[in-house]
């Protein structure tokens, strides 16, 4: 039998859910066999492959680096899951949406700075104008809310996925 | 009093003349969700969620504020109903900043509640992320207007049950909110009598404890009943 190829992606987020993945503990082991991990913060491939069967989103869309990696994913991606509240409705890194890009800026990079503020010109993407979810950008197959989603949650949904069915989780939104 | 029969959702059933198409579901375990709606409170008919449909009727009916008649047909379930009623959630979650994750009543929100038991488990709408403020001037008790969902149950059980009436709505549309005072800082209001009813019926976590962390905000409303009841009597 073939192995089904999955990829997990961390945008912005807190590496929460990739936690939560990894705390179905001895449920990996019955997973493996039946997953090939070709891309994650998990894994060390650096590209993301031509196709891959499965893709769980961490976090949401913020950053120009955010958007131009969601939407190759998103045509390299067979099913797409929105995993946790921050690819789901925005979350926390959303509560910039307020305020203006430059006010977030003018806040984090020289107000709450007393040694040498400046912002950084190299290296970190440009903030976009909105912090948006997933969705809002790029179609998605499946939705697993939660703060971070329970491991068993990411279990059911998973196993549900490789046995070919769409996951029907009833989790708490919001 | 004479009794009046009609049908939900093909059940036959018989309420008092005085009672409305909630109540009488209600008795008669027939789910119906509601969000404005507590028991003991006035009915006010704001947030839609408990809209009916009724047999050769073009319009939805709010069953909270419609009395029974004789030979209705009531539907509480149709796929048109559940479209509205996602549509609502989707729209009360994406009109304020919610931000579940880090809420004190994360858990315990009826709001979350209900997009749960109704199956939304993402909103189409964009997110307004309007700018809101909160209020901490009381030394009890907050009001986070981000999670506000203008249902007005702190407005009625301050006026109806405690009779203080510190509560209020100002603005219009997309610009209400509830005040207390004229619009003054909940902590230097002359009116509130700091009972706390406020909290606890408030569906979000709009309205809190100090010193509650996130999901720790846990709502008793059993005194609501009680009282009304007892007002009646008395």
């Amino acid at each position: 039998m073939r192995k089904v190829s999955m990829a997990t992606v961390w945008l912005d987020g807190c590496s929460g859910c990739h936690m939560s993945f990894l705390d179905i503990d001895e449920a990996l082991l019955q997973l493996a066999p039946r997953i090939d991990l070709v891309y994650s913060p998990l894994v060390d491939a650096k590209t993301f492959p031509e196709m891959a069967d499965v893709t769980l989103i961490e976090g949401a869309v913020s950053s120009e680096h955010d958007l131009e990696k969601i939407k190759h994913v998103r045509a390299h991606t067979r099913v797409l899951v929105s995993l946790g509240d921050c690819a789901v409705t925005g979350n926390v890194p959303s509560m910039r949406n307020p305020f203006s890009v430059q006010d977030v800026v003018q806040r984090a990079y020289f107000e709450n700075v007393s040694n040498n503020p400046q912002q950084p010109q190299e290296a970190v993407p440009g903030l976009l104008s909105r912090v948006r979810p997933v969705h809002h950008i790029v179609p998605v197959d499946v939705f697993i809310p939660g703060c971070p989603p329970s491991a068993q949650a990411i279990l059911q949904a998973l196993t549900d996925l490789l046995d070919g069915k769409l996951p029907e989780l009833n989790a708490r939104f919001g | 009093m004479s009794v009046k029969t009609l049908k939900i959702n093909d059940q036959d059933v018989s309420a008092r003349e005085d009672e409305t198409i909630l109540e009488i579901a209600h008795e008669n375990n027939i789910f119906i969700p509601t969000l404005c709606y507590l028991e003991g409170l006035s009915v006010v008919g704001a947030c839609r969620l408990c809209l009916v449909e009724v047999k050769g009727s073009p319009k939805l009916h709010p069953a909270c504020a419609t009395q029974v008649q004789e030979g209705m047909e009531v539907f509480t379930n149709t796929e048109r109903l559940q479209k509205y009623r996602r549509m609502i959630i989707e729209l009360l979650f994406t009109e304020g900043n919610h931000i579940c994750a880090v809420c004190v009543s994360n858990g315990r929100c009826d709001l979350q509640y209900m997009a749960q038991r109704l199956g939304v488990d993402h909103s189409l709408f964009d997110y307004r992320s309007p700018y809101k403020t909160v209020d901490a001037s009381h030394y009890r008790f907050g009001v986070d207007h981000n999670r506000c969902i203008l249902c007005t149950r702190c407005v009625r059980v301050c006026d109806e049950i405690e009779g203080a009436h510190t509560w209020d709505v100002k603005g219009r549309g997309i610009d209400s909110h509830v005040i207390t005072d004229l619009d003054t800082p909940w902590g230097s209001s002359e009116t509130c009598t700091s009972c706390g009813k406020c909290i606890q019926v408030c569906p979000t976590g709009a309205l809190f404890k100090k010193s509650k962390a996130v999901g720790e905000m846990e709502k008793e409303r059993e005194f609501l009943p009680y009282l009304k009841t007892m007002r009646e009597v008395r």
